[in-house]
């Protein structure tokens, strides 16, 4: 069996052509805060990501950037501000009904249904919208987004295999093409890359590069490499709030970033590589 | 290795499993003994005992669907299978009161006058609807109330409980209405039938055996569908279903609803059949004794739940009338030796004895890779002139 | 006025038996996750305790604050032998457990039967504990009265226990956060045996106390392992003030339900209470707000 590998001409084909539509799709979030029990994860976040602009969203752990996702996907109740995407409010909306406006994420740990097969597993993701006549019916013929995604990140091999055995890569892509048959406009990704190889890494990016084109991206990362190889732009959170906004290199020129990821002002000595947690 | 020349041979495997094609011819084998071969091979008392087990097992093929594929542990289904029974057992009394006539055990206990809300039973297609109706209904409205609030598990198997002892205690507290503790019995007539005649008696038996396996069929089908497939998504990760637009409250309500109506069916047929039903036929210890044979036959399986709450049944009634305390023994320790070390029951057991045979278990090609933790944020991120 | 307070009181009592059953279970369930349908069952252990202690010693005096420390050990002794055997090995199987601690409360009833024969037995209560101390018109039955006191002691107990002393610290750290708790040194499997002994024998200790009440039967537990399970599932997981608040609720509720209707019709609005209860707060009444998915 080849090894599996992203194929981005599927993808194309899945993604379709958003220019011919002149749809221009775009996430903004205002205001937005959370609360813990008293402690406040969120804090005044505003933010802007619209499509064609590959969002890459740092900071040291508990700066807020799940909670943010977490918040837009209805997981955790906002304590205030609004999230719009197409025109539509997300928050206060059940988490389904938030999928169903065209959201889609993944989370830190791939999660995938290990018992269900790769094609059973985007057969599902699929069909939120099937009616119950659908519903009730075996699955006789594959539908062309399921066939179109699992080419795109090379599981077509593997179709009939339960997810729980796919390696660690591999389950990561499934959730990709998960989120692309799901018709999600506006995709999450909570570390997409975590624990990939070097060329997976490189593949995986090249992916979200081709989606982040069609669709809106936003894509919470650590690996620094991945993020200057692939990020459009980079939004930076540090203690619940959005400490800086730009390009790579504009931010990595950031005073208030640099002292952060120091520990200390800038030009200064310093041995800390940790942010506060 | 293109796509498509690999997705024929993963069908075509699929279609040579040689399973399907024995589970087929199983249910087939299993389909001729119970509807020609036992009525022909039992006593009609044997027949009888065989018919109030299938009604059983109706309540089990409900449990497998929504604990074994659900997820929903629901130890309250005697009040699903009491509710179908206590209707029908209600429109027995009344068909066997006559028109305006008024069931014996009222007269005994009670005003010596028919409850308003038992007089929709006296005729027998409301009764038939209700029988289904009731349930439904309750477990529509209870599931979705719970499910949509995300009780689930724990919290679910209790409030489940709770409802089965409080729906037991109620039928005793009426006394007046419901029999009490004694129960409805004493029926005379099905829909028209004499119960005393053995032809009836066996029409019963078959008309059980029948529903039943309709019921399995039905069985079946939720679980190749695609409904069947999220369904097991709900099961195993429930938040994962719902980030993809799916509300898994509706799905884990439907499943709720059709086990209850299995149940109620169930207990429908046991009123004729068996000839009582009283509140310890459906309260907290019965409910829970439901479960003992679907977790035995394979929770997760088709047949499994069927099979093992027959000989379930089938192992209480021979072994009570020898060694009553001997019985709950074997319940208890079946309870804990199958849950405890064969949770997929002995549908599981060559693949569970398979593993322990083979004990150095070789890393599976596609074992997860240790999670990176939530790591620190990568210095690196500055350009290298500032990190000195 | 007086059928007030005497409805308020007898709300009380019943709700510091609820509270006797359920205090157990709130460290069992709530703090470890473990559903354990054998604790009803270890209450009848406690209560037929009593009555093998009162067999020996005569005096029911002596043998009742004899019973109430041994009870505690007894429920104690069969939490950590059904905890060392079966439990320990599913704690990541919730569901499974409940099933396997019903098959074990099978059994022991059975056993009971076995022993001490189907027919109910009785346990004297205490000369100093008959007849009823009259407030203001108002005849309270000293039993009552003692195990009012007694579930405010075993409260204060409990509190202290978890609050100020290094079990409490390890029990409330393992809870917390297993894999950190460990790794800091605290042996989790030691921790979760305390805390199962604890949980059970706090089970025996309610079994003596309910022989001040009725007679002792081999199904004593089952009567009362559902409203205890509801108690903690209402009050909330992981806080006993929330399991203390519940069992006074629930117990106010059906004592006042049952005064406006029957027992039986109580018994089902005080279900139904519970569900439209957990359809505003479904973590109970007390809890703590996390971002866990779990």
């Amino acid at each position: 069996m080849t090894t599996p590998e992203i194929d981005l001409a599927a993808a194309d084909a899945l993604l379709g052509d958003d220019t011919a539509r002149f749809r221009h799709d775009y996430l903004e979030v205002r205001g937005l805060r959370v609360e813990f029990g008293g402690f406040v994860a969120v804090r005044d976040v505003d933010l802007t990501v619209t499509q064609g602009d590959l969002r890459f969203l740092i900071g040291p752990n508990g700066a807020g950037k799940t909670t943010l996702i977490d918040a837009v996907t209805g997981l955790v109740r906002a304590a205030a501000g609004s999230a719009r995407f197409g025109g539509t409010e997300l928050l206060g909306r059940a988490t389904h009904r938030v999928a169903r406006a065209g959201v889609g994420r993944t989370f830190q740990t791939a999660s995938v249904f290990e018992e269900l097969t790769v094609l059973q597993n985007l057969d599902i993701a699929a069909g939120a919208r099937r009616g119950p006549a659908t519903m009730l019916r075996r699955r006789r013929a594959t539908p062309d987004a399921v066939e179109q995604a699992m080419e795109t990140v090379g599981l077509t091999a593997l179709r009939d295999v339960p997810a729980g055995v796919l390696a660690h890569g591999q389950k990561q892509w499934l959730e990709i093409g998960m989120l692309l048959v799901q018709d999600a406009h506006l995709l999450l990704l909570d570390e997409p890359v975590a624990g990939m190889t070097q060329a997976e890494r490189e593949e995986t990016g090249e992916l979200l590069r081709r989606v982040g084109s069609q669709r809106v991206v936003v894509v919470v990362e650590h690996d620094m490499e991945f993020l200057r190889s692939y990020a459009d732009s980079v939004t930076v959170m540090h203690q619940g709030r959005v400490l800086a906004e730009g390009t790579v290199a504009e931010v990595q020129q950031d005073p208030a970033v640099v002292e952060v990821y120091l520990g200390a002002p800038a030009g200064e000595p310093a041995t800390a590589t940790e942010g506060p947690a | 290795m293109t796509g498509r020349t690999s997705t024929l041979t993963a069908r075509l495997a699929v279609l040579a499993r040689p399973g399907r094609a024995r589970a087929l011819a199983g249910f087939g084998l299993a389909a001729v003994l119970l509807m020609a071969v036992a009525p022909v091979l039992l006593s009609p008392f044997r027949l009888g005992l065989l018919g109030k087990f299938l009604c059983l097992a109706m309540v089990a093929v409900g449990i497998g669907l929504a604990w074994g594929r659900g997820g929903l542990l629901t130890l309250g289904q005697g009040v699903y299978f009491g509710l179908g029974a206590y209707l029908m057992a209600m429109h027995l009394k009344l068909a066997d009161a006559g028109p305006g006539g008024v069931p014996d055990f009222m007269l005994l206990y009670g005003t010596g006058e028919v409850p308003g809300w038992w007089e929709p039973l006296r005729s027998p297609v409301v009764a038939l609807a209700l029988v289904v109706l009731v349930p439904a209904a309750l477990a529509a409205v209870l599931g979705w109330a719970v499910f949509t609030r995300r009780v689930r598990g724990a919290y679910f198997a209790i409030l489940s409980q709770a409802l089965a002892a409080a729906f037991a205690i109620l039928l005793i507290g009426q006394q007046q209405t419901t029999g009490g503790t004694n129960g409805l019995n004493g029926f005379r007539s099905f829909f028209g039938y004499d119960l005393a005649d053995p032809v009836n008696q066996r029409m019963l038996y078959l008309i059980a055996a029948g529903v039943l396996i309709v019921m399995v069929v039905v069985a079946r089908q939720l679980m190749v569908s695609r409904f069947g497939e999220v369904l097991v998504a709900v099961r195993d990760q429930e938040d994962r279903v719902r980030f993809l637009g799916y509300d898994p409250a509706a799905v884990k309500t439907a499943v709720y609803v059709v086990a209850a109506v299995m149940a109620a069916v169930g207990g429908a047929l046991f009123v004729p059949i068996v000839g009582i039903i009283s509140p310890a036929d459906v309260g907290v210890v019965p409910s829970i004794g439901f479960l003992v044979g679907v977790a035995i036959g394979g929770r997760a399986t088709l047949l499994g739940p069927v099979l093992g709450s027959v000989a379930v049944s089938w192992a209480q009634t021979t072994m009570s009338e020898q060694f009553p305390s001997g019985w709950i023994y074997l319940q208890g320790a079946l309870f804990i030796l199958v849950v405890a070390f064969l949770p997929g029951g002995l549908a599981s057991l060559r693949t569970t004895l398979r593993r322990r045979r083979r004990p150095a278990r070789e890393e599976e090609p596609g074992a997860p890779a240790p999670v990176s933790s939530d790591g620190p944020p990568a210095a690196d991120l500055l350009p290298e002139g500032s990190r000195a | 006025m007086e059928t007030l307070l005497s409805q308020l009181f007898a709300g009380l009592s019943l709700g510091s038996v609820l509270l006797l059953a359920a205090l157990g279970l709130a460290l069992t369930f709530g703090q470890m996750g473990v559903i354990n349908m054998a604790h009803g069952e270890f209450m009848m252990a406690g209560a037929y305790t009593a009555f093998v202690i009162q067999g020996l010693l005569g005096d029911p005096g002596a043998s009742l604050l004899v019973s109430l420390p041994l009870g505690f050990l007894v429920g104690g002794a069969l939490g950590l032998l059904l905890e060392a055997t079966l439990i320990h090995r599913m704690y990541r199987r919730p569901l499974d457990t409940l099933l396997v601690t019903w098959g074990v409360a099978l059994v022991l009833q059975q056993v009971a039967r076995d022993v001490f024969g189907a027919p109910n037995v009785d346990v004297a209560a205490p000369g100093w504990l008959s007849g009823a101390v009259t407030v203001g018109g108002l005849a309270l039955p000293k039993t009552r009265l003692f195990i009012l006191a007694l579930a405010v002691v075993c409260i204060v107990a409990l509190a202290l226990v978890l609050r100020a002393t290094p079990l409490g610290r390890r029990i409330r750290a393992v809870v917390q956060h297993r894999d950190l708790a460990e790794a800091s040194g605290i042996s989790s499997r030691a921790t979760d045996r305390l805390t199962f002994f604890i949980g059970s024998g706090l089970a025996g200790v309610a079994g003596v106390a309910l022989t001040l009440l009725g007679s002792v039967g081999p199904t004593l537990g089952t009567s009362y392992i559902v409203d205890a399970f509801l108690v903690v599932v209402a009050g909330g997981i992981g806080q006993i003030k929330g399991t203390v608040i519940a069992a006074t609720a629930l117990g106010l509720l059906q004592s006042f339900f049952e005064f406006s209707t029957t027992a039986s019709v109580a018994k089902v609005l005080v279900f139904v209470v519970i569900v439209a209860f957990l359809q505003v707060r479904p973590q109970g009444l007390v809890s703590v707000r996390t971002r866990s998915l779990a």
